[in-house]
């Protein structure tokens, strides 16, 4: 049976993901395998106590650019169905940030399209976060100046 | 002309707003707006090197901007 691929499921929100929902857009019948990627708020970053995280976006070129990423790995890998969900708003620990769910007939392409969907999310799409900590301070984090001590989920 | 640009998370903070509009000659490149930038009160906050998106799309230096045009200034991005 011949299914036609859904169009990318591309969002920024302000209320919290459902990953069924995006699992559920990228599935059809001629799929295989669902890779699915959540990235989420953790208590501790270099080295300070993160008690949350503020997300902002440009959303009109957040949505753009994950649609063209999601447009790049369907280019590469014929069949492949995207979603991408990114929440903005003042996060908790534990909160879900960012979701995405990547169909195919075969699990390899579904698998390294999600790995390459949130590694280019990272570099490419206009997001921020603001990290707050125990001790009152707060910070825009600049990946561009880690200071290496630990690898970002 | 003029030109607004939106600012976001760190330049927003050194800017103290979220729109900025700056006088610009014309024609006019995202060079320009990038000096009239670090020339408003905040501006010396600003990182030595920027990056501008004009109408949705990272812009180079050289691009023309033109009246009407969206223009924002893209802080190093943190999503995920």
């Amino acid at each position: 049976m011949t299914v036609s691929t859904p169009d990318a499921l591309i969002e920024i929100v302000g209320a919290p993901i459902d990953l069924t929902r995006l699992v559920a857009h990228v599935q059809h019948a001629g799929v295989g395998a669902v890779a699915t990627f959540l990235g989420t708020v953790r208590d501790v970053n270099d080295g300070r106590n993160v008690t949350g995280i503020d997300y902002e976006a440009y959303q009109p070129m957040a949505e753009a650019e994950m649609r063209a990423i999601a447009a790049e790995l369907g280019a590469q890998w014929e069949g492949l169905s995207v979603a991408i969900v990114h929440r903005v708003g003042t996060l908790g620990i534990g909160d879900v940030s960012v979701a995405i769910a990547c169909a195919h007939a075969r699990r390899a392409p579904a698998a390294d399209a999600m790995r390459t969907a949130i590694e280019a999310l990272k570099v490419r799409v206009p997001i921020w976060k603001r990290e707050r900590y125990a001790d009152g301070e707060w910070t825009w984090v600049d990946p561009t100046r880690s200071s290496g001590s630990g690898e970002p989920a | 002309m003029s030109v607004p640009v939106l600012v976001f998370a760190s330049y927003a903070d050194a800017f103290g707003a979220r729109t900025v509009t700056v006088p610009v000659p014309v024609p006019c490149t995202v060079a320009d707006v990038i000096t009239a930038m670090r020339e408003l009160p905040g501006g010396h906050r600003l990182p030595g090197k920027l990056l501008v998106a004009v109408n949705y799309v990272y812009a180079r230096p050289e691009s023309p901007v033109r009246d009407g045009d969206e223009v924002a200034l893209i802080p190093p991005v943190a999503g995920g």
